[in-house]
């Protein structure tokens, strides 16, 4: 009887059962995994594609846009230290908008995280806070879902302009003497993004070529 | 056995209430009950995995052994989480965007493994189950006063984010448009004041029903039927 309770065979006896229960419980979820996958894929991609529609006038392309993209390297300019994707909007073959993400380093809390459409005559199309974490209330009017002004949220200021309506030396909040609103007391929010998109629109034009010569899926 | 469900469910619900007398789960309800829409889905994710957390527990108790009880519950509810997590992101998406990384944090939130020790691991599936919901529930309650609270001096709105859930619905502008919002009371520092009022107020009550009790005079001997009649 005695021979039972080593204590060899307790460890033994507890670390089987222990194997047990991870196996058991480890297939429980990969067979989750595998019935939830295709739905959570559809998910993003229909909130990538919704995102997509807020930057870009829906029906001013018309090419398979998610599958129309390159890859970028780690991309200072758009403050991307581990680089990005770039998706690209044709009509009929003819590039209509380069659709980039942007991270602004600089906001009051940590980074924003930008989706800046950019048209292939150097217009933005529009801009859009996808994450961030200012504060609730105060800084958090960059995204226009928590702006209070609904009929013209302030990230609105930015669609249709062009280095040729405002020179890039002017692209600031009118607090340091540039041409872009701001809200009073949030000043750094509006900061960082402004000087985000400025620097996204001047990789976008500088880049253009390029990016829509490329073809899908190259790293450049 | 009903007398038993129905202390479970006072326990639950007010006597051993998870937020307000065993403060076990502080991690959630300071952090996602800005707003009431969130602490309530919050709350419901809990539930559901408090429920199915006692009623697993419950049901495998004799296979574990007492000395690696709390890894095998800990394994357990982190399935259980991931399960739970994976299943929000593909079939409420939009709620799951707001509430993110909130649910991951369930596992962390003591209140479930607390349970887990304290009932599922000595008691039945069924009963262990019911002990899951109404400490869900508790919880939820707590949860749910918490983020209108904080919703309502904060922003002058009860309901923001209602339309995530069900499309048709919208907010209500309880202050109307001029409301200024205490931001301090959406900031966590609010979550602490607001929480700690609450519990002020839980005490209060108690205490008032207890002194009410005491004050209550004792019923006379002779109609107790268990005091014989004095000589």
């Amino acid at each position: 009887m005695s021979a039972r309770y080593t204590a060899t065979r307790t460890s033994l006896r507890t670390a089987g059962i222990m194997l047990i229960f991870t196996v058991v419980f480890t297939a429980v979820m990969s067979q989750t995994y595998r019935v939830t996958q295709p739905a959570i894929e559809a998910s993003q991609v229909q909130e990538k594609m919704r995102l997509i529609n807020e930057v870009l006038t829906p029906g001013s392309f018309n090419n398979e846009l998610l599958a129309d993209h390159v890859d970028i390297g780690p991309t200072p300019e758009l403050g991307l230290d581990r680089g990005g994707r770039i998706y690209r909007a044709r009509r009929d073959g003819e590039p209509v908008a380069l659709i980039l993400e942007a991270v602004a380093r600089d906001g009051y809390a940590g980074r924003i995280q930008l989706v800046v459409a950019v048209g292939a005559d150097g217009r933005l199309g529009g801009v859009r806070a996808v994450s961030h974490s200012e504060t609730p209330g105060l800084g958090d009017y960059i995204d226009p879902k928590k702006d209070r002004d609904k009929t013209r949220p302030w990230i609105a200021q930015f669609a249709g302009i062009a280095f040729s309506d405002v020179a890039p030396e002017r692209w600031k909040v009118k607090r340091d003497g540039g041409a872009f609103d701001y809200r009073i007391g949030a000043t750094i929010s509006a900061r960082a993004v402004t000087h985000a998109t400025s620097r996204a629109l001047a990789y976008a034009t500088r880049h253009g070529r390029e990016l829509f010569e490329a073809p899908t899926g190259t790293r450049l | 056995m009903q007398q038993d469900l129905r202390e479970v469910a006072w326990n639950g619900l007010w006597k051993q209430n998870p937020g307000l007398v065993q403060i076990l789960g502080l991690c959630p309800i300071l952090a996602i009950s800005t707003s009431m829409v969130n602490a309530v889905s919050l709350g419901l994710a809990t539930i559901l995995v408090m429920a199915l957390a006692n009623l697993a527990i419950a049901s495998l108790r004799n296979f574990i052994p007492y000395e690696i009880r709390i890894p095998v519950f800990i394994l357990v509810i982190a399935a259980l989480v991931t399960v739970v997590d994976l299943a929000f992101n593909a079939w409420l998406h939009e709620l799951y965007v707001v509430l993110g990384i909130f649910i991951p944090l369930i596992v962390t939130n003591c209140i479930v493994l607390a349970r887990v020790e304290a009932y599922a691991a000595k008691n039945g599936p069924l009963a262990s189950t019911f002990d899951g919901l109404m400490m869900g529930l508790g919880l939820v309650w707590v949860l749910a006063l918490l983020g209108g609270i904080r919703e309502l001096i904060g922003s002058g709105m009860l309901f923001t984010g209602i339309d995530m859930i069900f499309p048709g619905l919208s907010p209500i502008s309880i202050f109307g448009e001029d409301y200024p919002g205490y931001l301090i009371a959406i900031l966590p520092p609010g979550g602490f004041f607001a929480l700690g009022c609450l519990i002020a107020l839980y005490n209060w009550i108690n205490g008032r029903a207890a002194a009410r009790a005491a004050a209550r005079p004792r019923p006379a001997p002779a109609s107790a039927p268990e005091v014989p009649a004095a000589p």
